[in-house]
């Protein structure tokens, strides 16, 4: 596949490299020159300086011919322009644009940016991840039926010490994995009791995710 | 009417006390108070410290309630941003921007975004100063 990356920073650069071990033909659109110079000194010819909204600039690195345009550079407005012009001017079948104001999702999409990248977004959730008094973590989701979370059940919540049959759990969610310290992860059954500080990992549907917080972490 | 400016240039200033004068109610937003030095002593209107790409910063400046939106910021793609935001989101009848590069003024205008570009109309002026 061809494909323009515009915004040769960390995220580009390295988005690059992995695109080039893939076996992709890539290039950059990067303003600032010695930006774009360190880039050609590692990794070759991959890099051109222009301004990737100007149709000129697109025009003379064959944006018409490019399978995907990707626009990384720090500011939202830029890649959104940049994302704009590829698909109107030179209708790249596929556009995606990083933001940092995650306000901004709706906009680009309403814009025919195809997708965005909240990097906000994603370093919040992975902080969150690490906080250890956060009671309900996603760990994974699939499609938007399925997700996977993780809840740690706090001292005090009216599910310590009941077994899990009398837990009003919302419907079709399933507990599978209960990790306690100092023990081996068990499969919990009907039976099995509640303790402070377990976490508990279970499969749900998205929109029953409060319910099942409230039923575990509720005091 | 109700117009909500983006960026208190001197064009923006300018435009802002022409229409203040002719008793329009006029809110100037810009990230930078210190522009704010361009307004004149008995400017009517408000001014607004915000990022006009940002809409909380719109609403605030009564985006909703507007009547008509200008984006005259020193970038491009901020005014563009912004005017597509003002038209697409939040409805204004009449939005107008400023894009100092021609080529992209003219995608914007085939999408619908009223757009000047001065770098044209300026370069037109000079020739026709220059043909009389």
């Amino acid at each position: 596949m061809y494909i323009i990356i515009v915004g040769g920073g960390r995220t580009g650069y390295y988005l690059t490299k992995a695109l080039l071990d893939e076996g992709h033909e890539v290039l950059i659109v990067e303003k600032n020159a010695t930006i774009c110079n360190n880039i050609v000194d590692q990794m070759g010819g991959v890099c051109i300086r222009g301004d990737g909204c100007e149709t000129t600039t697109l025009e003379e690195v064959g944006t018409a011919r490019a399978d995907m345009f990707i626009a990384v550079t720090g500011d939202d407005e830029d890649n959104l322009v940049a994302c704009q012009v590829a698909k109107h001017r030179f209708k790249v079948p596929r556009t995606i644009a990083r933001i940092r104001n995650p306000k901004n999702e709706t906009l680009f999409k309403k814009l025919g940016v195809d997708v965005t990248v909240s990097s906000t977004n994603i370093i919040i959730e992975h902080i969150e991840e690490e906080v250890p008094t956060h009671p309900l973590i996603h760990l994974l989701t699939y499609g938007d039926r399925l997700e996977i979370v993780e809840v740690r059940i706090p001292a005090g919540a009216t599910a310590v010490g009941k077994p899990i049959k009398e837990l009003s759990l919302p419907t079709g969610s399933v507990l599978s994995l209960i990790i306690r310290k100092g023990q081996k992860p068990q499969v919990p059954t009907a039976k099995t009791i509640l303790q402070a500080d377990d976490q508990v990992i279970a499969a749900i549907a998205p929109e029953s995710e409060e319910a099942l917080r409230s039923a575990l972490t509720g005091v | 009417m109700k117009v909500v400016i983006m960026g208190c240039g001197r064009v923006g200033a300018q435009l802002a006390m022409l229409l203040d004068a002719d008793g329009h109610s006029v809110t100037v937003l810009d990230v930078n108070a210190d522009s704010f030095r361009r307004l004149p002593p008995d400017f009517g209107g408000s001014a607004l410290l915000g990022n006009g790409i940002d809409e909380e910063a719109l609403r605030r400046a009564g985006i909703e309630e507007a009547d008509a939106f200008i984006a005259v910021t020193q970038g491009d793609n901020r005014n563009v941003m912004a005017a597509q935001i003002a038209k697409h989101i939040f409805n204004v009848p009449k939005v107008i921007c400023r894009i100092y590069d021609p080529l992209r003024r003219d995608i914007y205008e085939t999408l619908g975004i009223d757009a000047i570009s001065p770098t044209t109309v300026f370069a037109r002026l000079l020739k026709e100063k220059l043909e009389t």
